[in-house]
């Protein structure tokens, strides 16, 4: 258990907060809508479904304000650079962002079910009320108009239609009816276009498809202007319990007034403008960015399909002159990137690059930690290799502010081309530790996952030999996947009492299985060893 | 967007009208509205659109995904052969399907949503994709071959005469049994 609350502790605790914030604005608007005198009338003619109906508006104004926020990247980006000075593990939080805006989502897309179908409750009473199907005060209350000493309860004002098409009429000619229907076909396609087996296929219908946010918020915001949630204003003059069995002598009789009624106001752009405005920002932010020059260094291309981009931006902080980007064919539309770059002529500019970022991420904290253990599976080797450079760079420079004393760095490569990627990085990691007898800092073992027979007998042949077949490097390549519990044990064995971050950059499948692993070996008593697990999503 | 099989999208839109379907059509019936007989027609269009949707298809590239517990739904959909494996059948039978959802206010989201699927289903049917069923795959193992039945009758070749002889001076480690037959009885 106590493992446990090392990695969840602090994310259990916010989604409990967050669940007691919506259960308390459930209940609390049911009980006003459900309570409230001035809600009398209106519940003879609806009974408990108002109370249904707005109950989960007040939860959707919540969510939609919070779900923006997790995708406000370089809000994050913020709130985690401020956190540097003090709290990891708040700042971990932050790499939880798009769990949140699922979870989010769901609870959106709930209450949008409930209070949908209560409002298909409401339209049919009212349209029966309408239509004097129920008792004599119904009807009364619905033929209250907007005359001259009158207003109107009952939304549905027309009576001369076929009864069975009023509610759909009412539905397309209300402002409240139509922006629903609108912005909650919106929201069913975002869902379904979210889906995962969609997301990791083809992103761009995910995209595209997600960009159906902007009906959702305009429609959400104008949803409620027609005010038809009808509450009685005068309540001073037209005593409800009095005049309640009096309805034919309502407007004869001086102690019973025509009840008068008002529509409450539309609240929902209070709760969702601070963070529409913060998105909005966000956007136009990148738009700027993506304006900005970006001037491409060098194009190489790697072995494994792998395309390289050296570029050069202003303004952006680097430790080299330049940043780059490796990219791995994945799929049609990194083919046809690298189709484009293949056919460049040697040294021209590659086609207009717009560079969004930088964006804090997990990786960053590498440093905070004593220990590190940094897992890159293929392609996601790349935030370590940078984070590798960048140890070199602090290395050369003595950098005080180097906390991390020991880093073990693990590589799972399915194919022996792929460690051609960076083994002159870490051939010159290795160089350095020797020069400055530091073998101890840096310990990295290279994985090849997909070995076969030929590798073994030339392995085999090789053997006595100083350095590596595959990379050239001392440390020799394992073959195979690592066993991880030997590892942690390792790790745990040479760490004691100490605080290890685990970083992983790869497919879910390795995350669960080193999250799990983390859980395991980690101790909450503080003479034992932590492991704290981190992933980078891309 | 080259290589995206609409259908994919096509099949998560409509089973969620399917089921959106099936809600509304029992509100209206369970809430006795004008016009429940839509309602009731909905609550059996969205079970028969959630049952055929329910099965994925197998993707023409890359890994499929199944459902849990799809595999009864494959094996019924498989046996209409060519009504199911064709999108633009499926495409014109979801726009069929959805236009009674339309006469009635809970059950219109319903139908304008199978009513969109069945435009992603006619954009994957012009494109060419079809219907195939996720089925398990059967590890065909070879025939055993016929020499495993018969034994060599005849004893291995001895080793040179020069090793021999030393096996000579031992008769007793030099003999050896077989552990088994090596006749058929």
């Amino acid at each position: 258990m106590g493992n446990k609350i090392v990695n969840y502790g602090v994310p259990s605790f916010i989604i409990v907060v967050w669940m007691g914030i919506n259960i308390f604005l459930f209940v609390w608007y049911y009980l006003f809508y459900d309570r409230g005198d001035n809600f009398f009338y209106t519940r003879h003619l609806l009974g408990s479904a108002l109370a249904w109906a707005r109950a989960p508006a007040a939860v959707l104004n919540f969510n939609c304000m919070l779900i923006l926020l997790p995708v406000c990247r370089n809000l994050l980006s913020l709130i985690r650079g401020s956190l540097m000075c003090c709290s990891r593990t708040m700042r971990r939080q932050m790499d939880r962002n798009l769990t949140f805006h699922k979870l989010v989502a769901y609870m959106i897309a709930l209450m949008t079910a409930i209070h949908m179908v209560a409002h298909l409750l409401n339209v049919e009473w009212y349209n029966n009320s309408r239509q004097g199907v129920y008792d004599e005060l119904s009807t009364t209350l619905s033929d209250l108009a907007d005359m001259e000493n009158t207003t109107y309860l009952n939304p549905i004002r027309t009576t001369n239609l076929n009864p069975q098409q009023i509610p759909l009429y009412f539905a397309f000619t209300s402002i409240a009816g139509l922006t629903g229907i609108i912005i909650t076909l919106a929201l069913i396609l975002m869902i379904t276009s979210s889906m995962e087996v969609i997301r990791r296929s083809y992103f761009e219908v995910f995209w595209y498809t997600h960009h159906l946010f902007v009906i959702f918020f305009a429609g959400l915001v104008i949803h409620g202007i027609g005010g038809i949630v009808r509450r009685q204003s005068n309540m001073e003059e037209h005593n409800f319990t009095l005049c309640k069995d009096q309805a034919d002598d309502w407007g004869k009789i001086p102690e019973c007034p025509n009840p008068e009624f008002e529509g409450g106001p539309a609240a929902t752009w209070m709760w969702v403008l601070g963070p529409m405005i913060i998105y909005a920002a966000e956007r136009l932010l990148r738009l700027i960015r993506y304006v900005q020059n970006v001037q491409y260094r060098k194009i190489v291309m790697r072995p494994s399909k792998v395309l390289e981009l050296q570029l050069v931006k202003k303004g952006f902080k680097m430790e080299e002159d330049f940043f780059s980007v490796h990219i791995r064919s994945a799929g049609d539309w990194t083919d046809k990137l690298i189709e484009i770059m293949q056919k460049l002529p040697e040294g021209a500019q590659g086609p207009k690059m717009g560079v969004d970022g930088p964006f804090g991420t997990a990786s960053e904290d590498v440093f905070d930690y004593e220990v590190s253990m940094l897992v890159g599976a293929g392609i996601g080797v790349t935030p370590f290799a940078s984070i590798l450079k960048s140890i070199w760079y602090r290395f050369k420079d003595n950098d005080p502010k180097l906390r991390t004393r020991k880093i073990y760095f693990y590589w799972l490569c399915r194919e022996t081309h792929a460690f051609e990627w960076f083994a002159d990085l870490l051939q010159l990691l290795e160089k350095e530790m020797e020069q400055r007898g530091l073998w101890d800092f840096l310990t990295y073992k290279l994985f090849l996952t997909g070995w076969d027979q030929s590798h073994a007998d030339h392995v085999m042949v090789h053997f006595d030999e100083d350095t590596d077949v595959v990379t050239g490097l001392k440390q020799k390549t394992h073959y195979g996947r690592p066993s991880w519990d030997k590892e942690f044990e390792q790790v745990r064995r040479d760490n004691p009492a100490s605080v290890v971050g685990m970083f992983l950059c790869g497919p879910a499948a390795l995350a669960n299985v080193l999250e799990k692993k983390c859980g395991k070996y980690s101790d909450v008593d503080p003479r034992r060893t932590k492991f704290y697990f981190n992933k980078e999503n891309f | 967007m080259g290589k995206i099989e609409w259908a994919m999208w096509a099949n998560e839109q409509a089973l969620a009208s399917g089921l959106i379907l099936l809600a509304g059509g029992i509100v209206g019936v369970a809430g006795q509205f004008r016009g429940w007989e839509f309602a009731a027609y909905a609550v059996a269009a969205g079970v028969f659109v959630c049952l055929l949707e329910y099965p994925r298809s197998k993707r023409a590239k890359g890994t499929s995904v199944e459902r849990s517990g799809q595999y009864c739904f494959t094996v019924c959909v498989k046996a209409f052969g060519p009504l199911t494996r064709n999108y633009y059948v499926r495409a014109f039978l979801h726009a069929a399907i959805c236009v009674p959802g339309g006469f009635m206010l809970a059950t219109v989201l319903g139908c304008v949503c199978l009513g969109i699927a069945s435009l992603i289903y006619l954009a994957a049917a012009i494109r060419g994709e079809h219907w195939e069923p996720i089925l398990p795959r059967k590890d065909v193992r070879k025939p055993v071959a016929e020499s495993i039945k018969n034994p060599p009758q005849n004893p291995p070749p001895r080793p040179p005469p020069e090793t021999r002889r030393k096996q000579a001076k031992d008769l007793e480690g030099a003999a050896y049994d077989n552990p088994s037959s090596v006749t058929d009885d």
